[in-house]
């Protein structure tokens, strides 16, 4: 078994397609569509490096990962080139979490502050979360008053986990979070795994169930929530409940014994840089079942267990 | 006085390298994985780890900028990294010195504006001490925050030459450093051609100065180009990989 790489498309220079073209147009409009056409082509995968100019044709904009300098558009980062319309910016292979409107992300409490909350998600910045947007045990409507405030710490305490959602930009560019909803909140009776923000991509949901009775919060943010299935429908929850620090009490070895084989599979979809998504981590896991669980942090298992996941992954794609 | 030769009379120096040659370059990134950004170059005998964390929260709330990011450096010399054994204190006014030199040459390359109110540490560890310590650490700095995807205008590449005996010679190890050689440090923007730091700390006539600068120069873009594979290897490596 051996991975497959997509071979990256080989460029076209200026010289080979120009042989290829009729000598009927003028040579400078010709130049051009080179040119247009050259750019266009290698953007599939284009890698850059910090101030190598990516064209000097003016009528690009510049996006993020460039800057202009003598009208040229330069690189200013080691990543991949993304043109949209004439719109160009470099995406870096490794970074921290850039976040958007909407985004689920997973996060860590590092502050109590003011009436709010300073959250850790591995961005440039903590993030906040406000007192006015979280939801008060037991589900109560009403404004947040100073007795609230006084017991801010009974809600979420430095170093609680939880999972919030993007809500807004503050100027300065930091993200305010929120919880109002009973899907986000305190994390309990699991494992938290951090990997590269990149790996985790948007998609519809973020929250997932596997077959192993094991549950998982796939924060965009690069931070990963593994925890033992809670079986409930949204309107069963206990709302006096959802700041508990308590875990629930019957979580038995073999609950404990997935969720470590997860978390452990997660690990190893992150060391071979894998996207990580509910199918890759099911698939994976099945192919870990034949590892012992403490065999799972040597790196050879790690590599197969990815392996197997992939080519899985590629039969059900057919 | 008994002195080392530095030059043989075939002109050839003590390691056995013409005087215009560099030492053996090897390097990697990502090599920490709980840094944002990492590197290990290997300079001939001089081995430097750097370690990049952030942008991130800054950890002194009245350090804070509010239109851009803090640059941090810290600089640690293992004990066992020099001939001698010896354990160096944290406030060691020469590491200090080195790490604010480093900090300089840094700040107008990284475009700080980005990333407003946050900091940037960069770590820097000497494994092994073999002459062109600074060097080594400027570019393996570059290399760390190339890898941890902070926006910066350009490489920056650093480089040494100094005079030995009758003429001027590139990236000098321990043994032509410490006797009394004169040194010039100069870190580059290899694309533009600008310097962002100069250090020199012995005396060189000013007639010497041209050609040993130039020469610096000429082994800054060399080193430009050996770094940039390495970084380019690697992103290529990652692009194929996460190109589903």
């Amino acid at each position: 078994m051996s991975f497959t790489f997509h071979a990256p498309t080989p460029r076209e220079t200026a010289e080979s397609s120009k042989g290829r073209r009729g000598e009927d147009m003028d040579i400078d409009e010709e130049f051009a569509q080179i040119q247009a056409k050259a750019s266009m082509k290698d953007m599939a995968v284009h890698v850059v490096t910090p101030g190598e100019v990516i064209t000097s044709d003016t009528a690009f904009m510049r996006g993020h990962g460039t800057y202009i300098e003598q009208e040229k558009v330069l690189s200013s980062l080691a990543g991949v080139v993304e043109r949209v319309n004439k719109l160009i910016s470099v995406k870096p292979l490794h970074t921290r979490y850039t976040g958007e409107i909407g985004d689920v992300v997973v996060g860590r409490i590092t502050e109590v502050a003011q009436k709010r909350w300073k959250v850790d998600v591995s961005a440039r910045s903590d993030a906040i979360l406000m007192l006015s947007s979280v939801n008060l045990p037991g589900g109560v409507q009403r404004r947040k008053q100073e007795s609230d405030e006084l017991q801010m710490r009974n809600f979420f305490m430095e170093g609680d986990l939880v999972v919030a959602e993007v809500q807004a930009f503050f100027s300065d560019g930091a993200y305010s979070l929120h919880t109002r909803s009973l899907k986000y909140g305190k994390l309990r009776n699991g494992s938290f795994i951090s990997v590269s923000p990149g790996l985790v991509q948007r998609c519809k949901s973020h929250f997932h169930s596997l077959a192993c009775g094991v549950d998982v919060i796939l924060g965009l943010n690069g931070y990963i929530w593994v925890s033992a299935h809670v079986p409930q429908s949204l309107d069963e929850i206990d709302t006096e409940q959802v700041y508990s620090n308590k875990n629930k009490e019957d979580i038995t070895p073999v609950d404990r014994e997935a969720i470590a084989r997860v978390a452990n599979c997660i690990r190893a979809l992150a060391q071979e840089t894998m996207f990580i998504n509910d199918t890759i981590i099911s698939f994976a896991y099945e192919a870990s079942l034949q590892h012992k669980l403490k065999d799972m942090t040597k790196r050879e298992v790690m590599q197969s267990i990815a392996q197997e996941a992939t080519l899985a992954v590629e039969n059900m794609k057919g | 006085m008994s002195r080392v030769e530095l030059l043989s009379p075939e002109g050839l120096r003590v390691d056995g390298r013409r005087p215009e040659e560099l030492r053996k370059i090897t390097s990697t990134t990502a090599v920490l994985s709980q840094a944002d950004g990492s590197a290990y170059l290997e300079h001939g005998n001089t081995k430097v780890l750097a370690a990049v964390y952030g942008p991130r929260e800054a950890r002194h709330r009245a350090l804070v900028l509010h239109d851009r990011a803090i640059l941090n450096v810290e600089f640690n010399v293992a004990p066992f990294s020099t001939g001698e054994r010896r354990r160096r204190t944290k406030n060691d006014k020469r590491l200090l010195e080195m790490a604010s030199f480093v900090k300089q040459t840094f700040e107008p390359v990284v475009i700080t504006t980005l990333y407003p109110r946050s900091q940037i540490d960069i770590y820097l560890q000497i494994i092994q001490h073999d002459g062109g310590t600074l060097q080594a650490c400027i570019n393996a700095a570059t290399m760390a925050l190339i890898d941890a995807g902070i926006a910066m205008t350009d490489y920056v590449c650093a480089c040494t030459a100094g005079w030995v005996e009758r003429e001027p010679a590139l990236d000098l190890n321990h043994i032509e450093e410490s006797s009394d050689t004169s040194e010039v440090t100069i870190a580059m923007l290899p694309k533009s051609g600008k310097v962002t730091l100069v250090q020199m700390e012995s005396r060189l006539h000013v007639d010497k100065l041209e050609d040993v600068l130039s020469l610096a120069g000429k082994g800054c873009k060399h080193i430009h180009q050996v770094i940039d594979k390495t970084i380019r290897d690697r992103a290529e490596e990652l692009a194929r990989k996460m190109a589903v």
